[in-house]
Parts: C-alpha cells; structure tokens; sequence
C-alpha cells in the first residue's frame, strides 16, 4: 500500500545511522588506534560493539519506522490486538546473550592483556599533583616536574585576550615531557600526592588512575616514535584542565642518550649500590606521605 | 463510557460540594491532597529544571569555543557540579514523585496516597534544603566544585559549604525515603478491590520497584555522605590510606547508591511510555508481565554493577570481569523492554500527538543511550572512554532525552487530566519538534568529542576541539530555549482552553480516565468496581 | 478538622491540615544549618541548632500528640493501621541500609584495603614504594599510625554484658507484648519499665566504654581506619538505642494511660520492632567489631 514510503523511510534510516558513524571517520573524531599493542585493543573492541550497535539499530528503528509508516490511523489502519509472540520473544532474549557472550571472549582477553604488567624492561613512577605530574624514572636517580607550557598557561588565564589558535598545541603541551624509549615494556606506577588524578594518553589506549596512598600498576610499549599528548582525566580541582600529559617516545638508544644527560642521572654501574639506598628512599617517601608533605617543594 | 464510571463520577461530584480544595496560600503549606502535593511537586520540578538548565547555559556557554571567556575554573566546576545536583535531586527525582502523587492514588483506585501527613513533609523538606545547597554559591568559598560524586580527597578541600552541601544532601536522602514509603504503602495497601498487581498499570508497577530502590540506596548515599563530613571535621580515616582506609573505597560505597540511583531516575519513565505508547498505538501493551519481570531484573542487576562507574581505579583483574559481565548482563532485560514497545506499535493504529512523539523519541534516543551503555561496559575500551564527553553524551542521552523526555510525555498525557484543558497541540508539536532536534545537535557531538580525547569536566580545551563544542553549544541554547516554550504551554493549560473530555485521548485506558476532567479534588473516597475494561493496557481480554 | 465531623469508620481517613510537617522541616533545617554553621566555627551555630531543636521537639509533641488523640478516637480503621505497619518495617529497612554502608566500610576496609596497603596481593607495589613495613594487622589505624597507639575494648568485658542487656531487653519488650495481649497493663508497664530500664543502662554503659577507650586506651574517633569504624559504628548503634529507648519510655506512659488495646496497639508494635532491629544491629556489631 505505502511499498514506497517504507522503502524511503528504512533507507533513509539507515543512511543516517551509516552517515553518523561514518562522519566519524570523515573529520577523523574517532577514538584513535594508538601506537600500542592495547590501544588496538581498545580501538577493535569500540569498533566491533559499535557495529554491533548500528546493526541491532538499524533493525529495531527500521522496525519502528516502518510501523510508523505502515501502521497509523491516517491510513484506516484498524488496531490488531495480539500482546505475545513467544516465537519473537525467545529469539529476542536469546540473541542478545548469544551476541554479548562473543563480546565478553575479546572483552576478556583485551583486560587480560591490559592487566598483565610482568616483565616490563623498566619503571617509572608518576605522582600526581594539583596541578602538575611527576615522573621518576626509578633506580636512576632522574626525576622531575612536568606542568603546563608557559604560553598555553598565559593564554588559557580569564580573558587572557590570546587567540587559543596561536599557541602552538594550546592546553596540550608541557614544560617537560616524559620520555620513554619505544618498543619497550614499561611498566608505569601511579600514585598521587594530593587529590585523585588520572593520567591518559589516548594513543597509548588507556587511563588509570593516580590515587593518594596507593600505587595502581599499569603498562606499555609504545611501537612508533612520536609525541603523544593525553590530559589529566579525572577532576582534581580548579586547574584539573590544565594538566596535560605529553609523552615523547624515541629510539631506545636515542633514550639511553636522552637518560643520561639528565640531572641527578647515576649510570648503571651504581645500580648496585642504588638498589641498597632504593629502600631508604622508598622509606623516606613513605614517612613524607604520612606527614601529609607534599613533594612538590623538595623537587622544584 | 460505563454506567459504573458515571456512577463514580456522580458520587465524586457531591463528595466534592462538602470539601474541594481550600483557598489561600496556606492550603499549599498544610495540604495532605496527593493532588495538591503531586502539583508541588510537579512545580517545584519545573523550577529547578530551569535553574539547573540556566547553570548549565553558563557552561555551555564558556565552552562555546576554547580560552576562558566568562568564568573563573573555580566557579565552572560549582557549575557542574550544582547542574547536577539540582538536575537529580531537584528536577527528575521530585518530576516523578510529583508524577507518582497525582496518578498513582487514580490508577489503582485509592482515595490518596497512603501516609498523607508524610507526604506533605516529604515535599515540604525540599525547598529548604534546596535553599540551603543553592545558598553556598553565595557563601566567600563558594558551593561545592568538586563534582556532584563528591570523590574524596579532592570533596574535602571544599570551603564553608562543606557541610552545608552534606547536610543538603541528608534532608534530600530524607525527603526521598518519605516519599518512597508512601509509594510503596500506598501501591501495596490502597488498591481498590480487585486491583490485583498484575493488573495495575505498568507506571505503578515501575514505581513500586523504583520506590524499593530508593529506600534501598537513599540510607548508603546518607552514610556515604557521613563519612565524608567526619574525616573532614571529626578525625576519622575512612578515605586515607595513611590511617588503613582508601579513597577508592567512597566510590564503591557511593556508586553502591549510584547505580540503582541512575536506575530510580529512568524506570518510572519506563512505566510512563508503557502507558503512552498503548494509548496511541490503540492497541494493549506487548508483553506486560514480561515488562514487569524487565524492570524486576533490572532494579535486582543494578545492585551488582556499580563498579563499572569505577573501571580506572585500579580494580583486581577478577572483579573487573565480574562488574564487566554483570554489566553487560543488563543490556538483556533493556532490550526486551525496547522490543516490547516496538512490538506494541507494530500493527497499532497509531496518531502522533505530542505525548506519542515525546515517547517515540524516548524509544529511539534512551535506545541510542543504551548502546553507548553497551560500548562503555566493554572494559578495554572504557579505559579510552571513561571520564571524557563520551560518558557526558551517554548519560544525558539516557538522562535528557531518557528520563526527561519520559517526564515530559507524561505530562503532555496527564495535562488534560489535571488541567480540565487540553494543551495547545500547535505549540506542543513545535516544543517538541525544536527540542528533539536541538537535544540531538546538543549531545550527539559530545560524542565525537570524547572519542576524540576530551575530557569532562574542564571548562577550556584544545583547539581541535572547539568546532563540535560550538555545535553543542549551539544545540544547547536552542534547547534552553524551547524549555522556555514548555513552561508557557504548562502554564497556558493550566489557565485555560478547549475543555477536555474525561477520557481524553481515545485509545485511553486505565482507571483515571473513568474520572473526569480535570480530576475532583477528591476521587475514588469509595472504591471503584474494577471492570476489565477499564484496566490499564496490559489486559488482554478485551 | 472538617473531615473529623463527618468521620466514617469504614473509610480510610485522610487527614486535612497538617501544620506539623512544616514545623519539622524549619526545625530540621535550622538544626543542620547550626551543625554547619559550627563546624565551621561560627558561634551562632549552637544557637541555631538549640532553635531548631526545639522547633523538632514541638513538632513531635503536636504531630504525635494528634495521631494519638485520632488513633484513641478510633478514626484509624484496620487498613490505615497496615499502612502504619508499613511506613515502620521500611523505615526499618531504611536503617538496616544506613548501618549496612559503616559495615561496607568496615568489611572493605578490613578485607582488601588494609591487606593491600601491607602488600598482599594487589597492593604489591603500593606497599614496596609507598607504605614499606606496614605490618596490616587488624585492628590498625594505617600505615602512618595515625592517632597513635591505641589498644581495643575487649569483647568479653563490657561489651558482652551489653549484649545481655540488649538480648534480655528484647526478651522482656516480648514479655510486655505478651501481657498486652493478654490485656494485663500492669504487667505491660512494668515490663515496657523493664526494657527502658536495661535500654538506658546500655547507653551508660557504652557512655563508660567510650570515656575509657579515650581516656586510658587511647582508641579515639582519630585512630586510623578502626577508630573511625568502631565509633562510627557503635556510636550511631548508640544513638539508634537511645531513641529506642526514649521511645519506649513515651509508649510507656501511653501503655498506662490505657491506650492501647489487645487488638489495637500499632504504636506498641512498631516500637518493639524499632528495638528489635536495634538488638540485631548490636549483634553484629558485637561479633565484627568486638568479637573477630
């Protein structure tokens, strides 16, 4: 009867949806694949569930639109008065658990994957801090601040009449950038000095949490040289946007280059000796938390 | 119409000459009339939607494009965190008691709600304590920026209005536990005789369970809370690892509350479009008991996932599975409920008034919500969503065009009941034209925004950002604007207009609209004869 | 009171006019904007919070007082009084809830933080660089001592006398119960006399403990994770018997003042389940705070 219109409509649904996740790609506002073997995880997970979610929406709202077309009174539709099909209602049930238990199987591994910190080539310990991290690169003696860069702090001031657009990676860059030597595991041990941070790179796949008191462990290996910037993603008070992170991860040798041109860097053969003073230090911070000391002061 | 119903009505009239409603202010202050309460309520909701929606103006509108243009950091975060507060606490939770007030005691034959003394004090707590949580704004400190989660330890670096915020917070924990006993005494102890559950409306149905949520959750955000405000003033370690507690552990206890809250914020509008849709679809309800059984499994799951708000923290391996699995478990019974209301359409006969359009877009846009529901169960790529606008589109897509659309078909399906007029239907078809267009340009590009890798929360942002924050804010303005139109078009009814029928819309069916139009200020003093006829669309013998 | 005139017995009686609630909801907000206002050091703040006490206790006396007076006039048909019955069992249900977040916090805390923080499973890296020597034995106050040393009540002194008390108040608030039945209301004071009795003796007893803990073990509010649950925990177990207490203490004078009946006693009841619940939250109490 109305053939046409339920054609239009479905198509019209569907391009829609289609156009919206594709719009996606198009101005590249996708979650970003990432350089690491777990932001690929990430990004074929989000991918999969949300076509996944495209495709039971194209379903149910083309079965809607269509009784939308089809079934109102403008058409002299007469009202049906069926309330069960237990035929439709199993599949319904059914289906979606079927769909969800092929989910949690990658779901499982992908946390899995992410969970395993074993055997990571080196630590570094980052502290967060109202309104700046703090990277140790542990067992070498280097440590320091990283905030944000001096012309993004000038501009993003209330009315700070500096167009954002000409600042070099405005609110995304920082005085002192952690550096990291690629396809290494490192193994990245959060804790904070104040209020609740959380640090993320999105092209390293993942955020954790810096939390006063305790450690939470997480890692990476970064596959490609390059500079990733991430932000403090959980608020932490009046400047919680202007925390950036930004990590520049170079050749290993480039690394070992960059390491050992850093102050307060003790080279390997100390390493002996470090590891006896390592407890101490770990003691000295211990007892500094529980003074409720910020750090902060000491380093800078 | 049945002889009964006239009967009734009859019955109501000369009930009606001894005591109608009083006059004067006072009568608002004293009253124990579940009408006059469900209208407080109702109007109460309506002013704090607009407060919190002005709050949220200021936001949007310093995020209009990147650098600081309007406000301080300091006073951005009050604002997002008193949008909240007063969006929850102020505008959707009192939207849908006010709603349980007025229909409830009607659809299942009751004279009034069961505790009626209490359920004027459950109203009456709620501007005060409003009054005191907007009234640190003023305070030199100003009010609370630390989120509406209040997470430790950054809460309790709030100023002065620290405990005023806290104690806010208990009176409305009070308030909604008063509230909910009345629900629950009234749905359990009032039903006229023959009203059995299973025959009841599925809104009542919704708000049984909802009310059984509250009274659940509301205690643990109090002790939450408790805690807060004794390791701020009293010494006590709960959220200090220094002293053996953890911050972390304010999270669990408060999501504990949180997630069955999120719950107690969309389940009565689950129940409003299952009596929306039926009504213009002409046809009964798909699958009542297995809606009902839907909302039972949802509100028992949503005891067990409240993790999943928390995947970054740092959680054992193990029981990120759990609250992953769980998670996605809900997706199950959400899903039965999407299909029942598709399937009710199917082969209805259906007319688009303005309650239908608003319960459409319900269906389409809460289901959207629910996908990304679905994405950010899956932990691998939560730990890239979490915390960034991805969550803020997905909550107000279940929020904005979830629970608050419900509220608004609702009330464009009981406005004739209540008023005695019918709404002006031009003006109703263009709010909600204008609103589901601008909520769509409003949220959908949060989306994008937080895939991109923007963060909540942070009142500047990098340049890459800044065109879909312009398309939001734009969004959002408009949509500020046609909430304007709303409240007109309310108020226009409530004045006056084409006069409405008791049963109003055609395919109608429960017990208030045997009542007539607008409903007596006193109805069903002598139980009603349930006839099949008259019970709510999940009857399907007729 | 129109509806009062044309009261028929077998509808459900709707008040009209409750002054009350408004009376309680400025009391309430006056007594917690005091409590704010002196925690914050202002001066008025005590006060404010005596006024608002005071408007609280005048809105007892009123709202109370006309259910009372409704209830003894036989307004109250048997479906009003299950609406009563309940309001009362999910108020109670609300409280098992609030006290069930302190021992979420208890049971959390015990179970994986403290354990974590000492480097078990976990909480491996946080005890090597953060919290090196923690020794996560229970009872603690955390790796940073905090409050300094203390040392714990025992659970087979004062407490286990406490929990006789409790457990013999809820065996004679069931004697009382029972000569209500049995329409005996001198058996009924004097055993409601009994329960008040044992219910206050608690409170002083646990009043001694605390003075103790403070003044000779050195267990505060403040130390550390086990002070804050131990008072917290007992100190609002305390202050849910003290309202038992003063509870039954006012169903007392009502009970011999002849207002209740064999069939018709909801305000009894709902007392005695009140320190019902009360006993059963010491129970637990008794066995994981003192006794594990």
């Amino acid at each position: 009867m109305k053939n046409q219109n339920i054609v239009i409509v479905s198509i019209a649904v569907l391009a829609g949806m289609l156009l919206a996740v594709w719009g996606m790609f198009a101005v590249g506002a996708n979650m970003p694949r990432g350089v690491t073997e777990f932001s690929h995880t990430a990004y074929d997970l989000h991918m999969l569930i949300l076509w996944i979610c495209v495709v039971i929406g194209v379903l149910v709202f083309g079965a809607m639109f269509v009784s939308i077309i089809m079934h109102r009174k403008s058409n002299g539709v007469e009202a049906a008065r069926f309330t069960h099909n237990t035929k439709a209602e199993i599949a319904w049930t059914t289906i979606p658990i079927l769909i969800l238990v092929m989910m949690t199987v990658p779901a499982t591994r992908g946390l899995i994957l992410m969970e395993t910190s074993e055997g990571a080539a080196m630590d570094i310990q980052i502290t967060g801090y109202q309104w700046k991290w703090k990277y140790e690169y542990l067992d070498t003696g280097v440590s320091f601040i990283s905030s944000l860069a001096r012309d993004s702090n000038v501009a993003r001031q209330l009315n700070s009449g500096i167009d954002p657009n000409t600042v070099d990676n405005y609110l995304l860059e920082v005085d002192h950038p952690l550096v990291v030597p690629t396809n290494t595991k490192i193994r990245l041990l959060m804790t904070s000095g104040d209020v609740i941070h959380s640090w993320w790179v999105p092209e390293l796949g993942w955020k954790r949490d810096a939390i006063p008191g305790m450690i939470n462990t997480a890692w990476t290996e970064i596959s490609e040289p390059g500079t990733y910037r991430g932000q403090c993603a959980e608020l932490c008070g009046k400047d919680h946007g202007f925390m950036p992170v930004v990590v520049i991860a170079k050749p290993k040798a480039e690394f070992e280059q960059w390491l050992a041109q850093q102050p307060g860097y003790q080279a390997a053969e100390d390493l002996a000796s470090m590891a006896a003073n390592t407890i101490a230090d770990k003691q000295a911070t211990a007892d500094k938390q529980a003074d409720d000391q910020p750090e902060v002061a000491l380093v800078n | 119409m049945s002889t009964h119903s006239t009967a009734t009505i009859a019955q109501d009239h000369v009930h009606d000459d001894h005591h109608g409603a009083p006059k004067g202010l006072l009568r608002w202050v004293f009253t124990t009339n579940h009408k006059d309460i469900g209208t407080l309520y109702l109007v109460f909701s309506l002013l704090m939607f607009l407060v919190g929606g002005g709050m949220a103006m200021i936001i949007r509108a310093e995020l209009f494009q990147p650098g600081l243009q309007l406000v301080n950091p300091e006073f951005f975060n009050q604002m997002t965190t008193m949008h909240a507060l007063v969006m929850i606490f102020g505008a959707v939770m009192p939207a849908f008691v006010g709603l349980a007030n007025w229909m409830i005691p009607m659809m299942i034959g009751a004279p009034d709600m069961a505790l009626p003394r209490m359920n004027n004090w459950s109203f009456w707590i709620l501007p005060f304590a409003f009054t005191m949580l907007l009234s640190t704004l003023f305070m030199p400190s100003g009010g609370p920026a630390s989120g509406w989660t209040l997470y430790p330890p950054l809460s309790l670096q709030t100023g002065n209005s620290f405990a005023f915020v806290i104690f806010a917070i208990h009176m409305l924990g009070i308030s909604s536990i008063m509230g909910a006993i009345n629900v629950i005494a009234t749905i359990l102890n009032m039903r006229a005789p023959g009203m059995t559950l299973l025959r009841m409306p599925v809104f009542v149905w919704t708000w049984l369970i909802t009310a059984f949520l509250l009274i659940a959750v509301m205690p643990v955000l109090a002790g939450a809370v408790t805690m807060l405000l004794t390791d701020r003033f009293f010494d006590t370690s709960f959220f200090n690892a220094a002293g053996g507690g953890d911050p972390v552990m304010f999270q669990h206890i408060f999501w504990f509350f949180g997630h069955p809250e999120v719950y107690i914020m969309i389940l009565p509008a689950f129940g409003i479009i299952s009596e929306v849709i039926p009504t213009f679809a002409r046809k009964p309800l798909f699958g009542y008991t297995a809606m009902v059984y839907a909302t039972a499994s949802i509100a028992l799951l949503s005891f067990i996932v409240w993790a999943h708000h928390m995947f970054t923290v740092g959680m054992p391996l193990g029981a990120e599975l759990f609250f992953m699995y769980a998670t996605m478990v809900i997706a199950v019974p959400t899903g039965v409920k999407i299909f029942n209301w598709v399937s009710t359409m199917w082969r209805g006969s259906m007319t688009f008034e303005t309650p239908m359009l608003f319960a459409l877009a319900f269906v389409i846009l809460f289901t959207i919500g629910g996908f990304s529901g679905l994405m950010l169960a899956v932990v691998p790529a939560d730990f890239q969503y979490h915390d960034t606008y991805f969550v803020v589109a997905h909550f107000h897509y279940v929020l904005v065009t979830g629970a608050v659309f419900g509220i608004m078909a609702a009330v464009y399906y009981w406005l004739p009941k209540w008023t005695g007029n019918m709404y002006n239907e031009r003006l109703g078809k263009i709010h909600f034209w204008w609103s589901v267009i601008s909520v769509n340009v409003l949220f959908f590009p949060q989306h994008y925004l937080g895939l991109a890798g923007m963060p909540r929360r942070i009142p500047d942002y990098a340049v890459q950002f800044a065109d879909y924050n312009m398309i939001s804010s734009v969004g959002g303005f408009a949509f500020g604007l046609a909430q304007l139109l709303f409240a007109f078009i309310v108020w226009q009814c409530a004045r006056g207009g084409v006069k409405a029928t008791a049963q109003v819309w055609e395919g109608a069916r429960g017990l208030e609209w045997t009542l007539p139009s607008p409903a007596p200020y006193h109805t069903f003093e002598e139980p009603p004869t349930i006839d099949d006829s008259m019970v709510a669309h999940g009857d399907t013998a007729h | 009171m129109t509806h009062a005139d044309t009261h028929n017995p077998d509808r459900y009686f709707i008040p009209h006019n409750a002054p009350w609630p408004i009376v309680g909801s400025i009391g309430m907000t006056a007594l917690l904007a005091g409590a704010a206002m002196a925690m914050n050091g202002s001066a008025s703040g005590k006060v404010t919070m005596l006024t608002g006490v005071a408007f609280i206790i005048v809105m007892l006396f009123g709202w109370f007082g006309q259910v009372v007076r409704e209830s003894v006039g036989g307004y109250y048909n048997s479906q009003v009084d299950t609406s009563f019955r309940m309001g009362m069992l999910w108020f109670i249900f609300s409280e098992v809830m609030f006290f069930g977040a302190f021992f979420g916090a208890l049971f959390y805390a015990r179970v994986f933080v403290v354990p974590w923080l000492g480097g078990e499973g976990h909480g491996v890296m946080t005890n090597a660089l953060l919290w090196q020597g923690f020794d996560p034995v229970w009872p603690t106050n955390g790796p940073a001592a905090i409050g300094g040393n203390f040392d714990t009540v025992p659970a087979f002194g004062v407490p286990l006398v406490n929990t006789l008390i409790l457990l013999t108040s809820g065996l004679t608030v069931t004697m009382a119960h029972w000569a209500l039945k049995n329409a005996q209301r001198r058996a009924l004071v004097l055993w409601l006399a009994a329960t008040v009795t044992l219910g206050f003796l608690f409170v002083y007893l646990q009043a001694e403990e605390y003075i103790h803990a403070y003044q000779e073990l050195g267990l505060t509010l403040g130390s550390g994770i086990y002070g804050s649950t131990f008072f917290m925990l007992t100190g609002f177990h305390g202050m849910h018997v003290t309202l038992g207490a003063i509870m039954l203490t006012v169903i007392m004078f009502r009970a011999a003042k002849g207002h209740f009946t064999d069939a018709n006693h909801f305000g009894f009841e709902g007392v005695a389940w009140y320190w019902h619940f009360v006993d059963v939250v010491w129970l637990g109490l008794f066995v994981f705070v003192y006794v594990v």
